[in-house]
């Protein structure tokens, strides 16, 4: 072949999540827990309730990770996670990590009592959860992760969702918890350095990774990561960090906030939209945006 | 990159076979997701400038480096586009696959 140059790998070689899974093609969950091993390393145990990932992982008695996960019921993944350190610290382990692994629906909404216990007793887990908006295991239903506006099985066109995305990232600050952060897919290189950073604090961590899904958005596979990178270029989706709950650093500053539209346009669940539904979503997403740029400013 | 794994899917043949706790003690290797596509990507090394920016983005860990190249595993890849869409010097083609 021409030329000698070594091939530029941005990411730890390591692959802890393996071929032959069950994931759609282009799935962005996919993504988001193979960044996260490798951040993590072999030395991690995952506590993954029902949702996609529980079914990506393969059936029994087979598994596509190198590390070993606990299936827990929909509402415990923290509970679980809470348990099994607990464990772990009792036979002497307090090398490994314990991650709750959690779909949105299983954050937002079903698992929520349980991961406010957890964080209000500071427990010395890190909670993930990848957000693709919506019930998707089950056949796409609204969750409070699904966006204003968005088409799923339980908001037909017809009455599209006309309720905000839950602010989950502010309801963990209220906690007080040592770590919080938000990531995108699509900038994989910041997934890991707040994994990593995550893992060298004790407490309660909290990691929120916005996992484009091409089935349930009805958006084309290969635009996955183009996905991930527009809500952060929109600012529909901020990368941001909140230590203690307090000091916000935003991680990316947008320069030239991009318009909703283009984003809207690549997903099937927003073809339905007419022109002043967008306008109120702009509204929206800026109200947010400025919301956001306050708390860090005053941090 | 790695040494490979042991390709194999376990099956039981009666109840003593299974383990006594519920316990995974297979990879998932034997489920060939190639598959599952109706476009493969081809990559056109002549232009690739080795940026490593697809084997970072396939969800499905099929896109090797072998000697400082990147190749296309078939036997996994879902033919999803990403690495083509991605892929800045634009030398990832996706074709129709052969059947
Ligand atoms: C108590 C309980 N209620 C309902 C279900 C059915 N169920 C399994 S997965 C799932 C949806 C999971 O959604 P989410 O957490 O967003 O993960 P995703 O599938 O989107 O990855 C539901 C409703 C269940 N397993 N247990
Ligand atoms: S439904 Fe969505 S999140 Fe679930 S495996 Fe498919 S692409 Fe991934
Ligand atoms: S088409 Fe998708 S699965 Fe196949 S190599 Fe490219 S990114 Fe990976
Ligand atoms: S993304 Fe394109 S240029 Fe970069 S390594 Fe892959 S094939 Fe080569
Ligand atoms: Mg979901």
């Amino acid at each position: 072949m021409k030329k000698e140059k070594k091939m530029t790998l941005t990411l730890p070689v390591e692959e802890l999540v393996g071929s032959g899974n069950l994931a759609c093609q282009g799935c962005g969950a996919n993504l988001a827990l193979r960044y996260v091993l490798k951040a993590l390393g072999q030395r991690t145990v995952l506590c993954i309730p029902a949702c996609c990932w529980a079914v990506i992982d393969g059936a029994f008695p087979h598994s596509c990770m190198s590390v070993p996960i606990y299936h827990c019921a929909f509402e415990t993944a923290a509970s679980t996670a809470t348990g099994v350190k607990a464990g772990l610290e009792m036979v002497g382990d307090l090398e490994t990590t314990v991650v709750a692994w959690a779909g949105d629906g299983g954050t937002f909404d079903i698992g929520l009592q349980a991961l406010s216990g957890a964080a209000e007793r500071n427990d010395d887990i890190i909670y993930v959860c990848y957000d693709n908006e919506a019930y998707m295991n089950t056949g796409i239903q609204r969750s409070s992760a699904t966006p204003t506006g968005a088409w799923t099985t339980t908001t037909p066109v017809k009455f599209p969702k006309d309720r905000p995305k839950k602010d989950i990232d502010a309801i963990m600050a209220a906690h007080r918890i040592p770590y919080l952060a938000t990531a995108s897919i699509s900038y994989p290189e910041d997934v890991v350095k707040k994994t990593k950073k995550a893992k060298s604090i004790k407490g309660t961590r909290f990691i929120h990774i916005y996992a484009p899904c091409p089935t349930g958005w009805k958006s084309r596979p290969e635009d996955a990561v183009k996905l991930g990178r527009m809500v952060v270029q929109n600012c529909v989706f901020p990368l941001y960090e909140v230590e203690h709950g307090e000091k916000y650093t935003l991680n990316m500053k947008i320069k030239d906030k991009k318009p909703i539209d283009d984003y809207l346009k690549l997903q099937g669940r927003f073809r339905h939209l007419k022109p002043e539904q967008i306008k109120l979503m702009q509204e929206e997403v800026d109200h947010n945006w400025a919301r956001l740029l306050k708390k860090c400013e005053s941090a | 990159m790695k040494p490979k794994k042991e390709i194999k899917k376990i099956v039981f043949q009666s109840a003593e076979d299974m383990p006594t706790m519920p316990m995974s003690i297979g990879n998932m290797l034997w489920n060939k997701t190639g598959s599952w596509r109706n476009i493969r990507p081809e990559i056109r090394l002549e232009d690739c400038i080795q940026c490593g920016i697809c084997w970072k983005f396939c969800p499905d860990m099929s896109i090797e480096i072998e000697a400082e190249w990147p190749v296309v595993n078939y036997d996994y890849c879902k033919g999803c586009g990403i690495c083509a869409e991605e892929c800045p010097a634009k030398c990832i083609v996706m074709v129709e696959e052969r059947k």
